[in-house]
């Protein structure tokens, strides 16, 4: 994060379900307890040597928080159900759970506490929170949501102000509980998702003031979207670094970036499932010749979750090939 | 002097492009009203390629999902009025539908669903389903031509399923899926045993348009 060159490329297998097959339990079971969770982390760590522990469990555990439904599946992460914010108008008496209350949350503060407890210091503990602009897609339905932006502006500025509360207290908890740093998912500001018109009066004065009351550094991930048409503007937000997309050049990125955002990414998660461990090296290289010279380079998968399909085999082939080519300083020449 | 039949329909075009992105419902309208054409006629000459146009933005990161969505959604609500008024009747095809598998997303649905009504295709929304909801509910409609939209990589890979039973009950479906599985993967579609697929809600018109015509 300091734009300089490590001894080694840092890479982070952003593994969640995958925590479940370690332990041999299903998915809904493996996030029933803190304690799995972190073992979870704690063995994928070992296993394929990458550097950080995650503590996101699944996007629509913030809608239980909020007392909307979750749906388990399987073979793949939970999600929110039918959304919980049927009517517009109830915008205008909601109020933002409150961390104490939100008895669905302790788990990730547990599962936190023991992975800091273990690990102490080793690598970072990564903290996951919705951004307030991107929550009420869940919350309302992503159709809703774009009409409410649009439409009425009133609602869409209180519910802002509520999901900003939430937003900046659930992550402080997280950093109180031994969190490093916090991953802000805001997908809905990407340029894929709102023009950047609109970017610079919604998503954009949301994460200035989000994010400056988080008390500890952020990422700002897209899942998957666009970035660089608001890369300068992501700087000014206050946020640390930003997660790329296959969509767009890494290199373009990273020129874009330099001195100025960490660029995390960009391995595509989807078509993972079907690399071989010779794709997923190749894969990786690429990505190091595009990215990790002059640092300010995290190699990491570009949705924030790598899909329940990839398997261990690829995921130990992304380890080596990290491990083997991406000592600093980079040869490009090597990497071809 | 005067334009050609063809540079009027590029300038109205060109024109009904501008207006959506900048969701101009009223220039929209007055786009619509004063052409001269059918309903029918403007969605198949005005509002299919200027939807088109803004499909294919969007692929190249020019324009955002949120101008999809309310560009489809401006031109289905004109449609939708004057053929609602009886101005119009919908064209005549096999019967069509649209479904959410598994998952609890619907934009992707919303923006097909819009852009083919207001192409002049009707439709039926079945919303969220199982495998065994979609294949009952395409057996008792009688569905030619089936949408699938998906969010989540595992709904994706559970279009095999629905494949097979569909198939296996001996019906007759052309299945064409999307969503972000499939625009993230390319060969996806065709590991599930879908038919077609389209990264463009606009795109999806002209797959419906060869399906129908290959079934006529």
């Amino acid at each position: 994060m300091g734009h300089q060159e490590p001894d080694r490329v840092p890479f982070f297998l952003l593994l969640t379900m995958h925590g479940a097959k370690e332990l041999g339990l299903g998915i809904r079971e493996y996030f029933s307890r803190a304690e799995n969770v972190a073992e979870g982390q704690l063995r994928m760590r070992d296993k394929y040597r990458h550097d950080c522990l995650y503590a996101f469990f699944y996007a629509a555990l913030e809608i239980e928080a909020w007392g909307g439904d979750v749906v388990f599946y399987d073979d793949g992460p939970p999600n929110s159900a039918v959304p919980f914010l049927k009517d517009i108008d109830l915008i205008q008496e909601l109020q933002p759970p409150l961390i104490e209350e939100a008895v669905c949350l302790h788990k990730v503060l547990d599962a936190i506490r023991i992975m800091k407890e273990k690990s102490g210091d080793e690598v970072p503990i990564i903290g996951v929170v919705m951004s307030p602009f991107s929550l009420p897609v869940m919350q309302m339905g992503f159709d809703k949501y774009i009409e409410l932006i649009y439409e009425r502006p009133d609602l869409f500025r209180r519910l802002m102000t509520v999901n900003s509360e939430f937003c900046a207290n659930w992550a402080n908890a997280q950093l109180e509980a031994g969190a490093t740093a916090i991953c802000y998912f805001d997908p809905v500001s990407s340029p894929t998702i709102i023009p950047r018109s609109t970017y610079l009066t919604t998503g954009f004065e949301v994460a200035k003031a989000t994010l400056s009351r988080i008390k500890g550094p952020t990422a700002t991930h897209m899942a998957s979207g666009r970035c660089l048409g608001i890369l300068d503007d992501l700087a000014l937000t206050g946020t640390a670094a930003v997660g790329a997309s296959v969509l767009e050049e890494l290199a373009a990125v990273k020129a874009a970036c330099r001195g100025k955002l960490t660029v995390l990414g960009n391995l595509n998660g989807i078509e993972m499932r079907t690399w071989t461990p010779e794709m997923a090296a190749g894969k990786v290289r690429e990505a190091i010749a595009q990215a990790a010279p002059g640092g300010g380079f995290i190699l990491a998968d570009i949705h924030g979750e790598i899909p329940w399909p990839v398997s261990e085999e690829v995921l130990l082939a992304i380890s080596d090939a990290v491990h083997t080519w991406g000592r600093y300083p980079i040869d490009t020449r090597e990497l071809k | 002097m005067d334009k050609t039949p063809g540079q009027a329909r590029k300038q109205l075009v060109d024109q009904l492009e501008s207006a959506l992105l900048s969701l101009n419902k009223i220039a929209t309208r007055r786009l619509f009203e004063g052409a001269g054409l059918t309903p029918i006629e403007f969605a198949e000459e005005i509002f299919v390629p200027a939807l088109e146009r803004i499909g294919t933005g969007w692929e190249k990161g020019e324009v955002a999902l949120s101008q999809v969505y309310m560009s489809g959604r401006i031109c289905e609500d004109l449609l939708d009025e004057f053929i609602t008024a009886g101005a119009e009747e919908p064209r005549d095809h096999p019967p069509m539908a649209i479904a959410v598998l598994m998952d609890y997303h619907m934009l992707g649905k919303r923006i097909v669903c819009s852009v083919l009504r207001a192409s002049g295709f009707d439709l039926l929304d079945y919303g969220q389903v199982t495998v065994d909801d979609l294949v009952n509910k395409v057996r008792d409609d009688g569905i030619r031509i089936l949408l699938v939209s998906t969010l989540m990589l595992s709904s994706a890979l559970q279009v095999r399923h629905l494949r097979e039973r569909l198939d296996a009950a001996g019906l007759d479906v052309k299945l064409v899926v999307g969503g972000v599985p499939f625009r993230f993967d390319d060969n996806l579609w065709r590991e599930v045993g879908a038919d077609a697929t389209s990264p463009t809600a606009a795109g999806v018109v002209g797959i419906v348009k060869n399906l129908i015509g290959a079934m006529t």
